[in-house]
C-alpha cells in the first residue's frame, strides 16, 4: 500500500514537472508572436518609447511595456490609407506564392505518385539527384538559375522567381513517403477492375494523399510567402518586390506602421496555418514515418 | 509479363515528366554549363584546368565562410534535433491539451522573417530590451548583434523557428512503435529508461534520417534571418557562404561561384551517396 502511494506522488511529481517544462517552452515560442500583435496597437509615440531607440534612431532608451497603455488601431489606419506601397508588395507577394503553389501542385504530386508507385530503369539515381536537389541551398544553384533565366530574357521578371520555384523537389520528396505508404491492396483491386494508371492516380492517390497534398501546397505557401533569396537575386524593379523584402525597409523607414504591417503580412500566413493545421500536422508526420517501401 | 513491366515504366515517366522537365531546365542542363565554365577564364574563353578551384580555396572569406557555415550546422543540427525529441517525448505522454501544444510549438514556422527579425532586434539590439534588464540588475551590456553573440542569436532563431516541425516528425516516430513491445518490456521488469533506450530509439532510426536531412535543408534559410538583421556584410561569426555566395554574384564574380558550387554538390552528393550506397549494402544483406 505504502509503496504504491509513493509510487503515485512520484508520478504526479513528474507529471507537473513535465507540465512547468512544456509551459515555459511554449511560452518562450509565443512571445515574439505576442509581442508584434501587443505592438502593432501602440500609438507612435508610445511605440517611438518602447522600441524606437532600438529600431530607429530615436533618442532615449527603450522600455520594458508587455501591453499598450493607450491601446489604438492608428497604425493600420496609416498602413490602410498612407501606404500603397504595401499594398503593392502585398499583391507581388500574394501572386507570385499563388502561382508556385499551383505549379508544385502540378509537378510535385505526379512526381511523388512516379516515386512511389513505379518501377523504371533509372528510379534510384533520379531519386538521389532529387534528394541532391533538395539539399543544395539556392545560393550553390543561383548561378545556373541566373544563366537561364537570363537567356531567356526572364531576368527581373516574376516568372523569374515563380518558375524555378514551381519545380522545387522538396514537395516531391515530402508527398513520396505519403504515397508509398497508401495500402497496395486498394490499388491492386482497381487494377483488375481495368482501371487505367491516370485514373488511379487521380481516383484513388490524389483523394487518399489529401493530407498529404495539403501540407505540402502549405508547407510550399509558408516558405514562399517568406523567401527572400530568389526576389533579392533576380528583381531588381522596386514595384515587383514582395512583402518579404519591403517590410525590412519599412520598418526602417516608416517604424510607427511596422508592427501592424507586420501583423497583415503575418495575416495569411496564419489563417492557412490554422484551416490546415490537421492536414499539415498528418502530412509532416506521414514524411517521417518507416512506412511503405523505401526507394 | 514483359510488356507490363514495360508499360508501368512509361507510365512512371510520364508522371515524372512534367517535373523532370523543369528541374532538367532550369538546374540540371544550366548546371553543366557551370561546370564547363568552372574551368575557363573571366572573359569565358581560355582553359586555365584547376585555377578557379585554387582560388576559392585559397580565398580567405572562402574560409572563414565555409567554417562558419560548418559550425552553425555542427552546433545547431545537434541541439535541435535533441531538444525536439525531448519535447516530442513529453508531448507524447500528454492525454489532455495535446493539440493545443502541437499548435503553439508549430505557429513559429508561419510567422515570416522579417517579424521575426523585428522582434529579434528590439531584444538584442545594442538599445534593446536586453541590454535594459542587464542594466537594470547592474550588469553590463553588448551589442549583441555585431559581435561572437550574433552567431548564438541566429542558433536561437533557427531552434525557435524548427522546433515544432521536428517535433511533429519524431512524433509520428514514437507513434508508430507498438504499444505491445513496451508491455513485454514491462513485465519483464524494465523501466522507462531502458524502455526508451532499448525499444523506442532502435526503431526511429528512419525518423531520425528524414528530420536530420529536413532540418538540415532548412538550417540553409535561416540566411534570411542573418541577412535581414545584419546586410550583406555581417559580423564575421554569422558570415556563412551564402552571404558570400551572395555577395560574389553582386559583384559579379562568376569564377568562384561557378568554382565553389561545383565543390559543394561533390561534397554534398558524396556524402549523400555514401549513406545511399551502404542503405543499399545493407538491403542486399537482408
Amino acid at each position: 500500500m505504502r509503496k504504491s502511494g509513493k509510487a503515485s506522488a512520484g508520478k504526479t511529481i513528474v507529471k507537473v514537472t513535465v507540465r512547468i517544462i512544456l509551459a515555459i517552452f511554449l511560452a518562450v515560442m509565443l512571445f515574439p508572436l505576442f509581442m508584434i500583435l501587443s505592438d502593432s496597437f501602440m500609438g507612435r509615440q508610445e511605440l517611438m518609447e518602447t522600441c524606437g531607440a532600438a529600431l530607429a534612431d530615436y533618442e532615449g532608451e527603450v522600455q520594458l511595456r508587455i501591453l499598450p497603455q493607450y491601446p489604438t488601431l492608428r497604425a493600420y489606419v496609416r498602413l490602410l490609407f498612407d501606404s500603397p506601397e504595401y499594398f503593392t508588395a502585398f499583391w507581388n507577394s500574394m501572386l507570385q506564392t499563388v502561382l508556385v503553389a499551383a505549379g508544385q501542385l502540378l509537378a510535385a504530386v505526379p512526381a511523388a505518385w512516379a516515386f512511389a508507385r513505379f518501377r523504371f530503369p533509372g528510379r534510384r539515381i533520379l531519386w538521389f539527384f532529387y534528394m541532391l536537389l533538395m539539399i543544395l541551398p539556392f545560393q550553390v544553384t543561383m548561378v545556373s538559375g541566373y544563366l537561364v533565366l537570363n537567356a531567356a530574357g526572364l531576368i527581373d521578371t516574376r516568372a523569374a522567381v515563380v518558375l524555378p520555384g514551381m519545380f522545387s523537389t522538396l514537395p516531391v520528396f515530402i508527398l513520396q513517403k505519403t504515397f508509398a505508404g497508401l495500402p497496395d491492396e486498394v490499388i491492386e483491386a482497381a487494377q483488375i477492375d481495368g482501371a487505367g494508371a491516370f485514373r488511379i492516380f487521380v481516383n484513388i492517390g490524389i483523394p487518399l494523399g489529401m493530407p498529404g497534398i495539403f501540407s505540402i501546397m502549405i508547407l510550399g505557401f509558408l516558405e514562399f510567402w517568406n523567401t527572400i533569396e530568389q526576389p533579392m537575386t533576380y528583381l531588381k524593379t522596386e514595384a515587383l518586390k514582395p512583402l518579404s523584402l519591403y517590410l525590412p525597409q519599412m520598418v526602417k523607414e516608416e517604424p510607427g506602421a511596422a508592427f501592424a504591417a507586420s501583423v497583415v503580412t503575418m495575416l495569411p500566413a496564419l489563417l492557412l496555418f490554422f484551416g490546415g493545421q490537421e492536414s499539415l500536422e498528418r502530412g509532416i508526420a506521414l514524411s517521417g514515418v518507416e512506412d511503405g517501401e523505401n526507394v | 509479363m514483359r510488356s507490363r513491366k514495360k508499360r508501368e515504366a512509361w507510365n512512371g515517366y510520364l508522371f515524372l515528366l512534367p517535373s523532370l522537365i523543369g528541374t532538367c531546365g532550369f538546374v540540371l542542363f544550366p548546371f553543366l554549363d557551370v561546370v564547363r565554365r568552372s574551368f575557363l577564364q573571366a572573359s569565358g574563353r581560355g582553359f586555365t584546368g584547376f585555377e578557379n578551384y585554387r582560388l576559392v580555396l585559397e580565398n580567405e572569406a572562402f574560409r572563414l565562410a565555409a567554417g562558419n557555415t560548418a559550425r552553425f550546422m555542427l552546433i545547431c543540427l545537434p541541439v535541435l534535433l535533441f531538444l525536439s525529441l525531448l519535447m516530442a517525448v513529453l508531448v507524447n505522454g500528454l492525454v489532455h491539451r495535446r493539440n493545443l501544444v502541437k499548435t503553439g510549438f508549430l505557429l513559429p514556422m508561419a510567422i515570416p522573417a522579417a517579424s521575426v527579425v523585428v522582434f529579434f532586434q528590439m531584444v538584442f539590439d545594442k538599445e534593446g530590451w536586453l541590454n535594459r534588464l542587464l542594466e537594470a540588475f547592474g550588469g553590463k551590456g553588448s551589442d549583441w548583434l555585431r559581435g561572437n553573440s550574433a552567431f548564438w542569436v541566429l542558433v536561437t532563431c533557427y531552434i525557435w523557428k524548427n522546433l515544432g516541425y521536428d517535433m511533429i516528425l519524431w512524433l509520428a516516430g514514437l507513434v508508430s512503435v507498438k504499444e505491445e513491445q513496451y508491455e513485454a518490456a514491462r513485465v519483464q521488469g524494465a523501466g522507462p529508461w531502458a524502455c526508451f533506450w532499448y525499444i523506442t530509439l532502435p526503431q526511429l532510426k528512419e525518423t531520425a534520417f528524414v528530420t536530420g536531412l529536413l532540418s538540415f535543408v532548412n538550417a540553409f534559410r535561416v540566411f534570411r534571418e542573418a541577412y535581414l538583421l545584419a546586410g550583406d556584410y555581417p559580423h564575421e561569426s554569422i558570415y556563412m557562404l551564402q552571404h558570400l555566395f551572395n555577395n560574389w554574384f553582386v559583384n559579379l564574380d562568376i569564377q568562384k561561384m561557378t568554382a565553389a558550387a561545383v565543390m559543394l554538390v561533390i561534397l554534398t552528393g558524396g556524402i549523400l551517396g555514401a549513406k545511399e550506397w551502404k542503405g543499399k549494402c545493407r538491403e542486399n544483406h537482408s
